[in-house]
């Protein structure tokens, strides 16, 4: 089943094309993650399938419904947390989640969703005097609220610190354990890295790439093998720079291997020696530098 | 019926907020009744004739600030909350749940008729308290009401009206007083208007919803006489808001 569908989706803002034609897929319970530079266009997509924005053209369908025409009854089954809203800034974490919690049928209960997030300690105070990172976390607990079956994040951890990024990963994780689905988007790699089942990045409203983090890593093309070549000798495969020869291994055995002999001919021990494999953030910049040219 | 729980709920919230909002609390709650201390020691020893009869300027300040009292609740102070709300995202987020968004609006439109009423009881036992003024009973207790529910809706629905208009959360205070200071003068609220008022003034006064509202809430303090006419003006207006706030009203800033 999928939770998503998204079929040729268009939408511009006056002659500005910020989604130009995207086919999307989640399926029930796992977790995709949008990745993408400023302004590609993954906030409009989100909206339009929160029902905010409406689609210039495309079909879209989040867990059977179009958020077009059915946003109250999709409301009651999402939990939205956009990139960035207000919360009444006079009531405490405890009040506001009180005040959220009766908008839903069956809500999850204040004092887990407080620990959830880990403002045990904020319980009893104003919002206003909370951090950035702390009312990211109230706004995480505003989403999880309705205990949704399918769960929007749109850049949910900037402003987190490292251990608050860690527990929201853990918390995300805890949710695709119960089933539920989670469409991220996200600057962070190794978020999506972590977190993602599969991911699509997403370019100047295109999407330039789909599929697992460890498959589109391997997209970022071969491994490449670097070592360094001692003082006084000749510098095999082609030129060094600064003693350090890099070897592109279309075939990373036979390359090896033919570095091994080499440094065994002219007894070099290779102490040096790295295989340096594409990681996501690589694919993600080269696929990201393309589009943009 | 669901509905009505979740506005009564939500009210609990918005009250909440209320008090603790500078802006609100003091901007709109505390100044109609700091006016109606400052006018009445100030300016209350004396008397005067409306509509040909002998008027306590006491009785005739407690009825004024009376509607003060509601314009500030159900006019100044929505129009400017439901402005930064907007502009926040606050009403976005709310718009994101399965909360209807008519009854988290109802909520708010009750809470500011409750302080309306609250602002115009406290006005009056001021005034009863002190300065020993008349008050409405009776028949005139009954058309006092209506013309405070009429009122409370009607300026509720401009505020709505006028919010949807107003471009950002930052002109909200400016805006808002330029659309009801000038009317206040020249409806009599601040300074009761003799005969001698220059045509011009009359016409705003007829033209513009607040004098027509002054004058039913002054009936039943001072004895002048009650037009329904005022009453179906103010009305109008209203309706003349709700439809506009109908049309425009959003839950996000516009772009
Ligand atoms: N409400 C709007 N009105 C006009 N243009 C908009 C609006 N929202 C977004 N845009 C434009 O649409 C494009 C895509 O914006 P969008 O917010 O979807 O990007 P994004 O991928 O979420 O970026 P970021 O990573 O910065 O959040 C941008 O060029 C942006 O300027
Ligand atoms: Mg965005």
């Amino acid at each position: 089943m999928a939770a998503i569908t998204v079929k040729g989706l268009r939408k511009s803002y006056g002659d500005n094309e910020a989604v130009r034609g995207i086919d999307l897929e989640v399926t029930d319970g796992e977790v995709f993650a949008l990745l993408g530079p400023n302004g590609a266009g993954k906030t409009t997509t989100v909206e339009i399938l929160e029902g905010y924005r409406h689609a210039d053209a495309g079909e879209v369908s989040v867990l059977g419904l179009d958020p077009a025409r059915n946003a109250p009854a999709l409301r009651a089954r999402i939990g939205i947390v956009l990139q960035s809203t207000g919360i009444d800034q006079y009531l405490t974490v405890r009040e506001t989640l009180s005040m959220y919690a009766h908008y839903f049928e069956h809500p999850r209960q204040v004092d887990e969703l407080i620990e959830i997030v880990g403002l045990e300690e904020k319980r009893d105070s104003r919002v206003t005097s909370l951090s950035g990172g702390q009312q990211r976390r109230l706004d995480l607990a505003v989403g999880l609220v309705g205990d949704p079956e399918l769960l929007f994040l749109d850049e949910p951890t900037t402003g987190f610190d490292p251990s608050a990024r860690r527990e929201a990963w853990q918390m995300v994780r805890n949710l695709t354990a119960l089933g539920k689905t989670v469409l991220l988007t996200t600057h962070y790699m190794d978020e999506a890295q972590y977190l993602a089942r599969r991911v699509a990045v997403m370019a100047r409203g295109r999407i330039v790439a789909e599929g697992s983090p460890d498959s589109l890593a391997r997209h970022g093309g071969d491994a490449r093998v670097r070592f360094r070549v001692p003082d006084g000798l000749e510098a095999p495969f082609g030129a060094a720079s600064d003693g350090v020869v890099e070897v592109v291994a279309m075939d990373l055995a036979r390359t090896l291997h033919e570095v091994t002999t080499w440094a065994l001919a002219n007894k070099v021990n290779l102490d040096s020696l790295d295989v340096l494999r594409p990681s996501l953030e690589d694919v993600y910049l080269r696929l990201v530098g393309e589009a943009a040219s | 019926m669901i509905n009505l729980r979740r506005t009564l709920y939500q009210l609990r919230f918005t009250n909440l907020a209320y008090w603790r909002n500078p802006s609100s609390a003091l901007f709109t709650f505390a100044f109609p009744l700091m006016f109606l201390v400052i006018f009445t020691a100030l300016l209350g020893r004396h008397t005067f004739m409306l509509d040909g009869r002998l008027v306590h300027q006491t009785t005739y300040y407690v009825a004024a600030m009376a509607s003060y009292g509601l314009i500030s609740a159900c006019y100044v102070n929505l129009a400017m909350v439901m402005t930064f709300q907007r502009d926040q995202g606050i009403l976005k987020r709310v718009q994101g749940t399965p909360m209807p968004s008519m009854a988290y609006l109802a909520a708010r439109v009750i809470h500011a008729l409750a302080v309306a009423a609250l602002l115009v009881v406290l006005t009056a036992a001021f005034g009863r308290i002190v300065y020993q003024a008349d008050l409405p009973t009776g028949m005139a207790l009954i058309r006092f009401v209506v013309m405070f529910l009429v009122g409370a809706l009607s300026f509720s629905a401009m505020a709505f009206a006028v919010s949807s208009i107003i471009p950002n959360a930052d002109a909200a205070p400016a805006l808002v007083n330029i659309t009801i200071m000038p009317l206040l003068f020249l409806s009599g609220i601040f300074i009761p208007l003799g005969d001698h008022a220059p045509t011009w003034v009359a016409w705003v006064g007829k033209l513009f919803p607040v004098r027509h509202f002054a004058a039913g809430m002054q009936s039943g303090f001072l004895g002048t006489a009650f037009n329904w006419s005022d009453v179906g003006v103010v009305a109008l207006w209203g309706a003349v808001g709700l439809a506009v706030a109908a049309r425009r009203f959003d839950a996000e800033p516009r772009v």
